[in-house]
């Protein structure tokens, strides 16, 4: 619907009207019996996951069959955000129902399109196991509408209370009245650190400054971590509408997404909606002719882990090497080109135009006393169900991993899960009950981070757990500061020689004290907090550490280098097979002498294991 | 602007609200320690050495960027900061290499050393990290015609990068690579002298250990000197008897022109010559360059040529103002022409054994003395440029005890100045000795008024003088320091009118020149080392009997036995050059 009248903006009464249309519209989906437009809906995830596991196939296919069968006045092929379930992907999910199909091939496709959408019975056997155990003790806020919208379709936001907040703001509350709310809810920077978003704002607000700026962080970058990235790629407007609340709050006309290049569908999305915002007159000049202007850009990072950290990323926004500065001043007073400037994570902004909209009373109600609301995971590692979850705050480690989760894998033992990425900690399994929020973890030694939860089960090293995320931080250093570009560096070097069998006793106090140093030292909170790992690790596990230390054994059989394989000479039949498996020539024996392994040769493989047909190969750790 | 009450350790200062609370801490007599803190240049809190505890505040902030405020209650030290600080010296130490012992900072003026030795670090500390300095940092040297870089001695302080490119607005240099593998380098890692360097030095001035410094030419003067078959010739720079007296132990500001003098012979130079006489020349031919551009519409401003570190920014940044600049060539290239010719021809001797080394403040000056373009018949005016550190060395090596020796004179004909040369060395300088002789030339009488005050000074970067000389308006600009010879451009550009202008690379003017003695930062960072070596060439200036360039006899002399006019058909290819577009470099 084009804007009447010369206007280059939608007026509030349009963008309701619109909203009832397009509900209408997907009546359907929602399982209301009155509607316009196509009885079923065929919903498949479109996020990076699934289209990696060939979700893009199937819509083409889907494409074919719907005109080959002419059924697109029936039928309605919505791509949407991610579902959370991405260990089960491509995903479909059929509307009316909730009939959500998983692991979808294009042979499953045809069964499913004669039979459900031609013939209308569902395919049981193709029906997901996991969906409501992964579904049930979730709390969807932030990715409320990943999966149920197409994010390319502007409208269809707006059915959702789309942009209804922004009118909200825009005809019934002051600038203050908007800080005010975000401060009573008690929303916390989803980010890593927690800060209370309301005071950030209200710290903006307060500058006398006609220039200030809203930014958003998406330079999601801790491993395994993609909250915000199905955020954008699922949602993509709750963003844009978060960030021009937050430009009248704090008296902003301009905003800067920052999202790493690595994000293509993400990008191509947010420029989309940001397009259609602006066509709509969302974004712009004039924005639903109240008189205020608001625009967004966005800027591509190039990937630099530093460069998720506020005054970096401000830095690389400016176009100069993304590094951190010291504060103060802070980026509320000197932000983005020196001006006062609102930076918040993806996530934090996707939960304020449901709280503007919902109400304070329904969002206080989410989450502890502390810590409000929900928090998006990327829960990954020895887990059944790797996704995408989001619970309420408080939950404790066992919901997430027995419940949501589906449990460990091949029955094995749950040892610990780490949290905060680099910058996090573990917590081991003796503290599975711990309801998860700021605080708790913060007292556990670990962090909330931005949402990575990395499951561990007890066949993971806890040292190689804390090397490979010193690895990461030692490969991520900006390199300004020698607490973090030295320490981490040196670190490192004492723990790959614990890992090798080669560490001392002095090496364990010398790590605690590098940890100390970097911790009070490093110039920015990403080297301050790059020790975490291997100081929790140290602190839940410091008898894996002194077995690798004094008794040169890895107990989880995980670090090489300690790693022996036996031939057990009473069970062998020296039958030769294993050495003539073994790739270096590491065995030798014949039918007279017993077979044996030269440990210096021996790489550690494990085929002669594999193959020996009596068992007769033992693992030493 | 307010004044606050602080509090640190436990001693009450009452200081100027925008301070930080390192300079508040100075005014209480507590030395924080830095390492990549340099005033007004480098304030970026990387190093983590001033590294304080503020009551209230759950970190440790760094106290050469964190302002004070009222109330403010700081530690300077503690158990856990002297703990953290140590620790961080001797990580930084544990990627450094031992070479101190032949390392050209290790003689007083390697801040590291100094800052290690504060600390009371121990090598037994951090001993057990040295075996993976050589195979995690070994980084190639850059050894280009003006300048060294040694990224493996590099602490990463950023200072070099800071005046380089803040400064300077060079931009030859900036951090490369990441985390441990970071460096000081260049666009694509090329050698300096690929890039828009101009090679004026300050990197070299403000580094805090040995990382980086003057391309080595010593050894090519030494072998020259012990060469019986060369006639080797010696010329000082006007600012280098106002700063070699540091190395020696004497106070900023020390003009030890005489044992300068007597040392150069003693290292056994066959001749020693001053570089202001062919500052005197450059007023000649400048002056009148300025006169006939004035009255014969040429192409104005006229903007000095002398500081070879301005001459390549403007070929890299403003190749259109290529035209405006003056042809002469510099001081010490004038007078290596005249020594390989005048002098030569009246002395009978072979120009090509004739060796011309000139002692600079400057290390532009060894990439100007190779430029093709300002050789006569193929021959290089000035054979090897050495520094005033490098100067200092060489007398050192031999033993020389330099406070102790007689006073010595400049050789003539060549050693005979005036005032007007001698301040060529400072900001301004150039344009009051040139003022000077304009003035005389123009009005035809000698006049008395001499001092132009409102070219002198360090406070501005950009100096704008009014000078009425007969029927004359000269609008006169004077720019030190790259960033606003930059801006004074961009003021041209813009068609703002000027008919001449002064500008030198460095700031401060030579005084200050890459190639001077080292200050370190708790120098730099509290004393106007400048200032003070400027008033040694003032005041050896009012007392030159002789104070304008066209009374000096030497040149007078020269014009009349040999070239003739100035700007005459003679001097133009003895004393004249041209210039390279380096815009696409």
């Amino acid at each position: 619907m084009a804007a009447a009248n010369n206007r280059d903006y939608k007026t509030i009464t349009e963008i309701r009207e619109l909203r009832e249309e397009t509900l209408k519209k997907i009546g359907a989906r929602l399982g209301r019996d009155n509607y316009d437009g196509a009885e079923i809906h065929l919903m498949v995830c479109g996020s990076t996951g699934c289209t990696s596991s060939g979700s893009g196939k199937l819509l083409e296919k889907l494409d074919e069959l719907m005109e080959r069968d002419g059924l697109s006045e029936k039928v309605a092929i919505v791509k949407t955000g991610c579902f959370g379930l991405c260990a089960e992907g491509p995903i479909i999910m059929v509307q009316p129902g909730n009939y959500m199909y998983t692991q979808v091939t294009p042979e499953d496709l045809d069964e499913i399109w004669e039979c459900h959408i031609k013939g209308g019975s569902p395919v049981e056997t193709l029906i997901s196991q996991n969906e409501s155990e992964f579904f049930s003790k979730q709390k969807r806020v932030a990715l409320r509408n990943c999966g149920r919208i197409n994010p390319e379709c502007i409208d269809e936001y707006i059915a959702f209370d789309g942009y209804e907040a922004l009118s909200m703001v825009l005809t019934e509350m002051e600038p203050e009245d908007v800080i005010d709310t975000i401060k009573k809810s008690g929303l916390r920077g989803r980010g890593g650190g927690g800060f209370p978003a309301g005071t950030k704002w209200e710290a903006a607000a307060k500058q006398e400054c006609r220039e200030k700026y809203i930014c958003c962080n998406a330079d999601e970058g801790d491993p395994g971590a993609f909250m915000d990235r199905s955020i954008l790629e699922g949602d993509p407007h709750s963003v844009i509408e978060a960030m021009a609340i937050a430009g009248y709050a704090v008296g902003a006309h301009k905003g800067f997404i920052y999202i790493r290049a690595e994000y293509p569908i993400a990008v191509e999305r947010l420029r989309t909606a940001i397009g259609q915002a602006r066509e709509y007159g969302l974004l712009g000049k004039n924005i639903l002719g109240r008189g205020f202007e608001f625009d967004i850009e966005i800027r591509l990072g190039a990937g630099a882990f530093v460069c998720g950290e506020g005054s970096a990323l401000m830095i690389s926004i400016e176009g100069n090497r993304g590094e951190p500065r010291p504060k103060p001043p802070r980026a509320t007073e000197k932000g983005l080109f020196g001006k006062p400037t609102v930076l918040n994570n993806v996530e934090t902004f996707a939960n304020v135009p449901q709280i503007i909209v919902k109400g304070l009373d329904w969002y206080n109600s989410i989450g502890t006393e502390k810590s409000k609301g929900t928090k998006v995971f990327a829960v990954s590692g020895k887990i059944n169900n790797t996704g995408l979850v989001e619970i309420p705050m408080g939950t404790t480690l066992r919901e997430i991993i027995y419940d949501i989760g589906g449990g460990i894998p091949d029955g094995k033992k749950f040892k610990a899960a780490q949290t905060g990425g680099p910058s996090g900690g573990c917590i081991p399994a003796e503290l599975i009950d711990t309801p998860i929020d700021y605080d708790s973890l913060t007292s556990l030694g670990s962090m909330m981070g931005s949402g990575g939860l990395i499951v561990m089960d007890e066949s993971t090293c806890m040292v190689d757990i804390a090397k490979f995320f010193l690895e990461f931080t030692v490969d991520e250093s900006c390199g300004k500061c020698p607490p973090c570009r030295i320490g981490t560096k040196r670190m490192l070097e004492i723990i790959t020689r614990i890992t090798e069998g080669k560490g001392t006793m002095e090496d364990l106090d010398e790590l605690e004290e590098l940890s100390e140093v970097i911790k009070r030292g490093a110039l920015c909170g990403l080297g301050q907090s790059a020790p975490n790992p291997v100081l929790s690790t140290m602190k839940y596990f410091k008898d894996e550490y002194i077995a690798h230390v004094r008794d040169k054994k890895c107990p989880a059989g995980v670090c090489i280098s300690m790693l022996r394989y036996i031939i057990e000479k009473e069970s062998c039949k020296r039958c030769g097979i294993c050495a003539k498996n073994c790739p270096v020539g590491a065995i030798t024996g014949s039918k007279e002498e017993p077979y044996v392994i030269d440990q210096d040769k021996c790489i550690k493989c494990g085929v002669c294991m594999s193959k020996c047909p009596f068992k007769s190969i033992m693992k030493n750790a | 602007m307010g004044k606050v009450h602080v509090t640190i350790d436990g001693i009450q200062v009452y200081v100027p609200d925008d301070y930080t609370i390192l300079e508040a801490a100075k005014e209480i007599n507590i030395h924080i320690p830095t390492l990549c803190f340099l005033k007004d240049v480098s304030e970026i809190g990387c190093c983590r050495m001033c590294l304080v505890q503020i009551k209230g505040k759950k970190g440790l902030e760094a106290a050469c960027v964190h302002p004070v405020y009222d109330g403010m209650e700081v530690r300077t030290h503690s158990p856990e900061i002297i703990k953290v600080r140590k620790k961080n010296m001797e990580l930084i130490l544990s990627n450094h290499p031992a070479i101190c012992q032949s390392c050209t900072r290790s003689d007083s003026h390697c801040e590291l050393q100094a800052l290690a030795n504060m600390l009371d670090v121990h090598f037994s500390n951090y001993k057990k990290y040295q075996e993976t300095v050589n195979q995690n940092a070994a980084v190639d040297m850059d050894d280009g015609i003006s300048i060294q870089r040694d990224p493996n001695r590099c602490v990463l302080c950023r200072r070099c990068i800071s005046i380089c490119n803040n400064i300077q607005t060079v931009g030859a240099i900036s951090a490369i690579n990441r985390g441990f593998n970071t460096i000081i380098g260049t666009a694509g890692n090329r050698g300096l002298d690929d890039t828009v360097c101009v090679s004026c030095g300050q990197c070299i001035n403000v580094c805090p250990t040995g990382a980086l410094q003057e391309h080595r030419d010593i050894d090519s003067v030494w072998d020259a000197l012990y060469d019986e078959d060369k006639y080797v010739v010696v010329q000082t720079a006007p600012a280098v008897r106002a700063a070699l007296g540091e190395e020696f132990g004497n106070p900023i500001g020390t003009d030890v022109t005489g044992k300068m003098v007597t040392a150069l012979r003693m290292l056994g130079f066959d001749k020693v010559f001053d570089t202001n006489t062919g500052a005197d020349l450059t007023i000649m031919e400048e002056g009148t360059e300025l006169i006939d551009r004035i009255r014969g519409g040429g192409v104005l401003p006229l903007i000095t040529s002398c500081s070879p570190g301005w001459v390549k920014f403007c070929e890299h940044n403003f190749p259109e103002m290529i035209p405006n600049l003056s042809t002469c060539k510099s001081p010490h290239e004038m007078l290596g022409a005249i020594i390989k010719s005048y002098y030569a021809e009246k002395n009978g001797i072979d120009p090509d054994k004739i060796v011309v080394v000139s002692v600079m403040p400057c290390t532009a000056k060894k990439f100007e003395s190779q430029r093709p373009e300002l050789a006569v018949d193929g021959r290089a005016d000035v054979d090897f440029v050495v520094t005033t550190r490098e100067l200092a060395r060489m007398i050192k090596s031999i033993g020389i005890d330099f406070n102790a020796i007689a006073d010595g004179k400049f050789d003539d004909p060549l050693g005979q100045s005036t005032g007007a040369g001698l301040i060529f060395g400072t900001t301004g300088g150039v344009m009051e000795a040139a003022l000077r002789t304009v003035a005389d030339i123009i009005n035809g009488v000698s006049s008395d008024s001499i001092d132009y005050m409102e070219v002198r000074g360090l406070e501005d970067g950009i100096k704008v003088a009014e000078v009425k000389i007969a029927d004359l308006n000269i609008r006169a600009a004077v720019a030190h320091g790259l960033g606003n010879a930059r801006k004074l451009m961009e003021r041209v550009k813009a068609g703002e009118h000027f008919d001449f202008i002064e500008i030198m690379a460095c700031p401060g003017g030579c005084i200050n020149g890459g190639g001077q003695p080292l200050q370190v930062s708790d120098v730099r960072n509290w004393v106007d080392f400048k200032e003070k070596r400027a008033k040694a060439l003032y005041k050896g200036d009012r007392e030159k009997f002789i104070r304008k360039s066209h009374n000096n006899p030497a040149i007078k002399k020269l014009y009349k036995e040999y070239l003739g006019m100035a700007g005459g058909m003679k001097a133009h290819k003895l004393l004249h050059t041209h210039y390279v577009n380096r815009k696409d470099d």
